[in-house]
């Protein structure tokens, strides 16, 4: 039976009897000839080629034998001395030098860490006073000096020119420009430089219709105003909040940026309630800020009840004595609290203070006449800040008149206001129409494209000055490293243009012997960087104009329609007002609010979220939801109009966020003199009109999605009190410490025993009684969530960037996280009520459901998490390879060198703090930050170890400087001194609050041992049992009722 | 590396060798020079030997006969100031004795000389006398002595050399050659013997044919079994070896771009190894002596007169000196640095990996270690090597040996005492201080 059978695969087939085609097909493997025919035959080509097969095996086979010989081979480093080695640099040690930024937003004292000539670290310089040490921003401005987006050299008309014909052609038309009677005008940040003020009379002489008007970005003219009315002095009125016991804050966020920031320390003074007492802190306030999540009671309100508030208690202090049309009036809630404010206010008398951030002039001025009635502890007005200085009239007048032609030449320096002016289009077309437009910039940025010469500027570090920030305070700036490129900076090129000869330096040095030192040193306020003259203490600055107000009628209308919302334009903590967009260090710092990396936001409340459509569901099947499967965050976008301008951005939903109000970041949007990667966000400065942060704006939601990066998806505590302990300050003062911090027990034989029993314990106790034994402690009272302990931790330890993409699959790499926490109900002592009274399994399943989403206007708690160093640490016993294992002096040891990347470890611990290198971010082109290339490996710490791909790395309690600190000890013979570890740490030794302290436990007296048994200590997650060498202090709220 | 190692350890022992040898040859030069001064005829009876003892003593740093150095060059001083200056022995003794105020009494050719010599003034010499500075001044009037006799000297020092060399060539050749002689020997006796029996008609008894020995071996499945294992565990052996040496380096011996030996510094001339290597005592890195430090001895050191090889010549070490001021950018003749450098990119012989910290200051300035204990006898190095393998198992045995110096460091008081009760021991090593922790090193 022979098998005839036929199978055909379709009906072509079968029907294929005289089917040319398709047998022609089914013959063939391709459908399409492939050329191998036409390349092979193409003799010419392949006689050419120089690379045959055959050539292309060898070349295969010896580059794999090269490379496998080459992984043994230890490769040829060369090392090549000093000619004549200078006598301060000895390899191996650090210098530091003390110097001053003053980048036009913030303007601090800092020491310089230096390794080798090259700049690597941003130090506190104990001298200057606490209110000037260094935030965030000045920590990362490190990075900026190796950046490789960096203008290498002076450009005219986009093309490179020397310092020399640069010099000799601005020279002349600036001298053609005098002669033509036309305005030259320099249009600078805010110097609070004495010497350059000095500078810029002696061009002024030069030169005929020479104007100086400075332009700070973030404008606080309206405070300047009013300041300068009452006391004579274009300032700002300095406070001392740690001398308050009752501080009202309406709409000012003190703790961030607020008039130059810097008041976070002596605030922090007084709200720890060590001796019984803390201040109260009040705010009333539209958009979340770290002033409002660290305040006892915080009101959301938009400016007009804000500026109702104010008038309020205005009136009540002060008298009632001015008129106030208005078409609104606070609500009862509202009214009732500020009405107990006004008594609080009273009984406190002059320990309270009022500020604000409203910023119209009228407001400013009220507030000083408060806290001058008050005769405040804490107003200081003869104390003048002299950071700020810009004035919004001039600056629009200066438009105009480039507009009209009026301006011949117009020299910028530290101002880039293409971006940041609201009406950029009209600055652009001034600016078009100036005869010679001259940018001093570090960066191709947008207002250096559109000038006609840009002189590469030099990063602070590499210039000289000298600065004024309070009155009578002085301090100096001096260059730690030699120019890296053929950079000037503006006060040179001024010099030369007045024709004087001088250097910069002498010229200063000059300046302070003839003006500011008398008979004191030069060299000693060079080493100190700060000086401040004893015998003659700054000008008191008497009140120059009576209360004028009084007389004058406030009117409030509710312009908002229906429709529209109120826009809050705010500067976020980690970008600032954008000089650092292409800091990939500030680019990935997290929010302290918001927990968002790399990007600016729309906030906006749930309420309205809902309302208009751009809410997103936690978790739906069929529609859009707020998280992707790896619990990235998404948001809706909108589109924010405004007159005839639109912007779409991203929206967030931002708990505390006043109804009807909404909130975005200046900072973002740059495009221009920064790499691609951070291109993010939007420019929030095109709504800024009139220098207005408040503005009335439409949005129109949309239904695309934007992918945020957050690196803490969880918002609530769910009631998990002990993660946070916190209470009263009534509860403090009253009762026992096992009622408010009770330590987690555990049934031994049916008897409560404490965790820290040696009963209890799982593991042998070691005696940690000799030698160093480190303890780092942190007061959650003193914490404001600032973050630049973050980013010193960042700079002290190569922790690398790793992008957005990255972060948004919560690979962040940051030793140091502050974890910011929402109640969910009023008070986490809500939360932990809600928690505790749940029963059943219907009740617990939608309450603990609820106790995810954070309360309209949450409480909010920080708390700094690193590794915990535990004495138990559940990490070391999972290790396979040994890796990580404990010190005798308390600290937990990472070999990175030993780790295998199990990360057994990381899923072992409680904390989650260990980070995994998914990839190698040194060298590696697909992380184009700043560690691929030689210039921005320069600020690496050459004392630690840059760690590869597939390690485990964490805190390590800055072991490389306790270590050095041990050393230093060792070779001068000599005990380690009392406090000499407390600066070790590199976040305690940012933190200016106080928060952080960091030390050897088993130095007697010493401040760390006191805290370590403070009763307001306790460990994270005592019930685990992990005793860690972290101490925390129980956060007390100066509430009341429980309100 | 063996081979290198053996090859230094011979020209050490050629070096000895040589040393006495030159004893010799020096001391014809001092015949040569006391013959020479001997036939100078000058008519007084000042004592050049003398001169010249006060010469090196009081002069030499400042001063050579035949070069100019911080100061002018010296032979033939007097004749020359008489001639042409028109000045006497009486101006050179004032000028010995207290330049500065000759310079200060503005006498012309005293101001001449400082103006010319970066107006760095002569020390004052008060407590020459007279006869002293006739003696000097004897010394300078001598003629410079031809250095004659030095090809009879490297002549002799050839002879021995070559001797060496090939004593143990030849003995090894001659050894291999009676090897050679005894097994063709051996190979011609068999064969005789076997045609004489074959001869005489003895039969040579047949060997049975049995099974080959390695074909039952190979057909032992057992024994086969056995040497799969042992051969494997050999490899294994000899693999783990072959990766236990990847990346250590010891005896390290790059060619440099000078030829600096820490022998001649070091080891002749007993400079301190701080001295150039300061930054040993006070920070992690020993640090590489900036060229500065070279140039404080070589600004008068410009040619080298210890002993030579073979190899190593004389001109050979007066090049690396030349090499030394052309990247210090030090113009010999003028005396004055040109201003032009040339960095010297010395290979790095002691590289530890990124993640191993290691301090030098902590084990030199603190436990006070030689310098040897790590890196060898640097002072017999010609050509510095790295002696140790700088392995972490080299490092922790140490830690584990060594016993921490407490003695005048009170930072080790307290710990010392109690931590020495908790362990029972008199004195601690480094280990038990806590020298094995891997966060002390590793961070």
């Amino acid at each position: 039976m022979s098998n005839n059978k036929k199978y055909w695969k379709n009906l072509a087939e079968l029907n294929s009897a005289n089917n040319d085609v398709f047998d022609e097909l089914q013959n063939k493997e391709f459908v399409q000839e492939i050329p191998v025919d036409e390349f092979l035959s193409d003799k010419d080509n392949l006689a050419n080629s120089s690379t045959s097969r055959r050539d292309f095996l060898k070349y295969i086979g010896f580059s794999t034998a090269a490379a496998t010989l080459a992984a043994c081979e230890g490769p040829v480093v060369k090392s090549i001395p000093y000619v004549v080695q200078p006598k301060e640099i000895i390899p191996g040690i650090a210098n530091y030098y003390a110097t001053t930024i003053g980048n036009g937003y913030d303007f601090a004292n800092i020491l310089i860490k230096s390794r080798e000539g090259r700049p690597i670290k941003v130090e506190k310089n104990k001298l200057a006073p606490d209110s000037k040490s260094a935030n965030g921003r000045v920590h990362a401005s490190i990075l900026d000096l190796y950046d490789n987006a960096r203008i290498a050299q002076p450009t005219k008309d986009n093309m490179p020119i020397s310092w020399f014909g640069f010099e000799y052609e601005t020279k002349s038309e600036l001298e053609k420009i005098s002669a033509s009677n036309k305005e030259i005008v320099l249009l600078t940040q805010t110097f609070a430089s004495p010497s350059t003020k000095s500078l810029i009379e002696e061009f002024k002489s030069n030169y005929k219709n020479v104007k100086h008007i400075t332009y700070d970005s973030f404008s606080e003219s309206a405070a300047l105003n009013a300041y300068e009315l009452r006391y004579g002095v274009r300032g700002l009125s300095n406070y001392d909040f740690s001398k308050s016991k009752v501080i009202i804050s309406i709409g000012a966020d003190f703790l961030g940026d607020w008039q130059g920031g810097g008041f976070d320390c002596s605030y922090a003074k007084g709200r720890i309630p060590d001796n019984g007492t803390m201040s109260r802190h009040i705010q009333f306030e539209s958009n979340m800020t770290l002033s409002g999540a660290n305040a006892d009671v915080r009101v959301p309100l938009k400016i007009n009840e804000q500026k109702l508030v104010l008038i309020e208690i205005y009136k009540s202090i002060v008298g009632n004595k001015i008129q106030l049309k208005s078409d609104i009036s606070l609500n009862k809630k509202t009214k009732k609290i500020v009405d107990e404010l006004i008594k609080e206010i009273k009984s406190a008398g002059e320990g309270s203070v009022i500020i604000s951030g409203i910023k119209e002039d009228d407001y400013q001025s009220l507030v000083l006449e408060i806290n001058e009635k008050l005769n405040s502890y804490s107003f200081n007005p003869s104390n003048t800040i002299l950071t700020r200085s810009s004035d919004d009239e001039k600056i629009s007048g200066l438009i105009s008149r480039m507009n009209n032609g009026d301006v011949g030449a117009l020299i910028m320096s530290g101002v880039n206001p293409i971006y940041s002016l609201p009406d950029s289009k009209k600055f652009s077309e001034g600016l078009s129409k100036v005869e010679m437009s001259i940018c001093f910039s570090m960066k191709n940025d947008e207002t250096a494209l559109a000038s006609k010469f840009v002189a590469a500027a030099n990063h602070y570090l590499e210039s000289w000055g000298d600065f004024e920030l309070v009155s009578g305070e002085f301090s100096l700036a001096q260059p730690v490293i030699r120019t890296l490129f053929d950079t000037r900076q503006l006060q040179e090129l001024l010099l030369i243009w007045s024709g004087n000869k001088t250097s910069i330096h002498d010229y200063i040095k000059n300046y302070w012997k003839a003006n500011i030192l008398g008979s004191d040193s030069w060299n000693k306020a060079l080493h100190d960087g700060i000086y401040h003259n004893t015998s003659s203490s700054g000008p008191a600055n008497k009140r120059i104009s009576n209360s004028k107000y009084y007389s004058k009628t406030f009117t409030i209308n509710d312009s908002n329609s229906l429709n529209s919302f109120e826009l809050n334009i705010y500067p976020k903590t980690g970008m600032g007002d954008g000089k650092h967009a292409n800091n990939p260090w500030l680019q990935e710092f997290p929010d302290p609010l918001t927990r968002a990396t790399w990007d600016n936001y729309l906030t906006i409340s749930e309420f309205d979220a809902k309302e208009t459509g751009l809410y997103l569901e936690p978790s739906t099947f069929f529609n859009q939801s707020s998280h992707d499967a790896n619990g990235g965050l998404n948001g809706k976008y909108a589109i924010i109009k405004l007159g005839d301008k639109e912007i779409k951005a991203p929206v967030l939903i931002q708990p505390g966020q006043a109804r009807g109000t909404l909130g975005l970041a200046i900072g973002y949007g740059r495009y221009q003199g920064v790499k691609p990667e951070m291109m993010v966000g939007v420019n929030a400065f095109s709504l800024y009109n009139d220098f207005n942060p408040v503005q009335s704006v439409e949005i129109i939601p949309t239904n695309e999605i934007h992918e945020f990066a957050l690196i803490q998806l969880q918002n609530t505590l769910m009631g998990r009190g002990d993660i946070i302990k916190e209470t009263t300050l009534q509860e403090f003062n009253t009762k026992k410490v096992e009622v408010w911090n009770s330590q987690a027990v555990v049934s031994l034989n049916h008897i409560e025993t404490p965790v820290s029993s040696p009963d209890v314990d799982l593991w042998q106790e070691f005696d940690r009684s000799i030698g160093h034994h480190f303890n780092l402690s942190i007061d959650l009272n003193a914490c404001t969530g600032c973050g630049a302990c973050v980013i010193a931790c960042h700079a002290e330890n190569n922790v690398p960037v790793v992008g957005k993409t990255e972060i948004r699959k919560s690979r962040d790499m940051h030793w140091l996280r502050i974890d910011r926490y929402y109640s969910s109900e009023d008070s986490f002592y809500d939360d932990d009520m809600k928690k505790d009274n749940i029963s059943g399994l219907g009740s617990s399943l939608s309450s603990f459901g609820e106790l995810e989403n954070p309360s309209e206007n949450p409480q909010v708690a920080f708390q700094p998490i690193m590794c915990q160093h535990c004495n138990h640490a559940p990490c070391e016993t999972v290790c396979p390879v040994a890796a990580t294992s404990h010190g005798r002096q308390g600290q937990n040891h990472m070999a990175y060198n030993r780790c295998v990347g199990t990360r057994y470890c990381a899923n072992n611990c409680p904390y989650k703090v260990r980070r995994f290198n998914w990839f190698l971010y040194n060298g590696n082109d697909e992380f184009d930050y700043h560690m691929n290339n030689d210039l921005g490996r320069m600020v690496i710490n050459p004392d630690v170890t840059v760690r590869s791909r597939g390690v485990m790395e964490k805190c390590s309690f800055c072991i490389q400087n306790t270590q050095a600190v041990i050393l230093k000890a060792k070779n001068e013979g000599r005990p380690v001194a009392a406090g000499e570890f407390n600066d070790t740490c590199a976040c305690a030794s940012a933190c200016s609050s106080g928060a952080m302290r960091f030390g050897d436990i088993n130095e007697e007296g010493s401040k760390i041992a006191e805290l370590k048994n403070n009763k307001r200590a306790y460990h994270l997650l005592d019930a685990v049992g992990t005793k860690p060498n972290v101490v925390y202090q129980v956060k007390v709220r100066n509430t009341k009722n429980n309100v | 590396m063996d081979s290198k190692l053996f090859s230094n350890n011979f020209t050490s022992k050629l070096f000895k060798k040589l040393t006495k040898l030159n004893s010799l040859k020096s001391y014809t030069f001092y015949l040569i020079f006391i013959t020479s001064f001997v036939s100078i005829s000058y008519g007084q009876e000042a004592d050049p030997v003398a001169g010249k003892a006060l010469f090196n003593t009081n002069c030499a740093s400042c001063h050579k006969l035949d070069r100019k150095m911080t100061g002018p060059a010296l032979r033939y001083v007097e004749k020359r100031l008489a001639e042409d200056e028109g000045l006497d022995r009486e101006w050179l003794y004032s000028w010995i004795r207290n330049s500065s105020a000759m310079i200060k009494s503005g006498d012309a050719y005293a101001v001449k000389i400082y103006e010319e010599y970066n107006k760095s003034a002569m020390t004052a010499y008060p407590q020459l006398t007279n006869a002293d500075i006739d003696n000097i001044l004897a010394y300078t009037a001598k003629d410079k002595a031809v250095p004659k006799p030095t090809s009879v000297a490297t002549n002799v020092a050839v002879g021995p050399a070559n001797g060496i060399g090939l004593t143990d060539e030849i003995i090894l050749g001659v050894f291999t050659i009676l090897f050679l002689l005894l097994s063709i020997g051996l190979v011609v006796v068999t064969k005789t013997l076997r045609t004489l029996a074959e001869l005489k008609g003895v039969k040579l008894s047949e060997k049975k044919k049995t099974k080959p020995i390695w074909k039952a071996y190979l057909e032992n499945q057992f024994l086969m079994l056995c040497t799969a294992i042992l051969f494997l565990l050999v490899s294994a052996y000899g693999f783990y070896g072959w990766t236990m040496q990847v990346g250590v380096n010891q005896g390290y011996m790059p060619v440099q771009p000078i030829h600096y030996s820490h022998k001649i510094h070091s080891g002749d001339n007993k400079i301190d190894c701080n001295y150039c290597h300061s930054s040993a005592r006070v920070s992690k890195h020993s640090g590489i002596p900036s060229l500065n430090i070279c140039m404080n001895c070589h600004k008068s050191i410009y040619e080298y007169n210890g002993e030579t090889t073979e190899e190593y010549t004389k001109e050979f070490y007066d090049a690396e000196i030349q090499k030394l001021y052309k990247a210090v950018g030090w113009d010999d003749e003028a005396q004055e640095y040109t201003g032009v450098t040339y960095p010297v990119k010395w290979v790095r012989i002691h590289n530890l990996p990124d993640f191993a910290y290691f301090n030098h200051s902590q084990h030199v300035n603190v436990a006070g270690i030689e310098c040897q204990t790590c890196h060898g006898p640097v002072e017999e190095m010609e050509i510095m090597y790295q002696h140790s393998p700088l392995t972490m198992g080299w490092c922790i045995n140490c830690h584990r040996e060594t016993n921490v110096k407490i003695k005048d460091n009170e930072y080790y008081d307290r710990i010392h005492a109690e931590l020495s009760k908790k362990y029972g021991v008199e004195e601690l090593t480094a280990a038990q201080m806590g020298g094995l922790e891997c966060g002390k090193c590793h961070y």
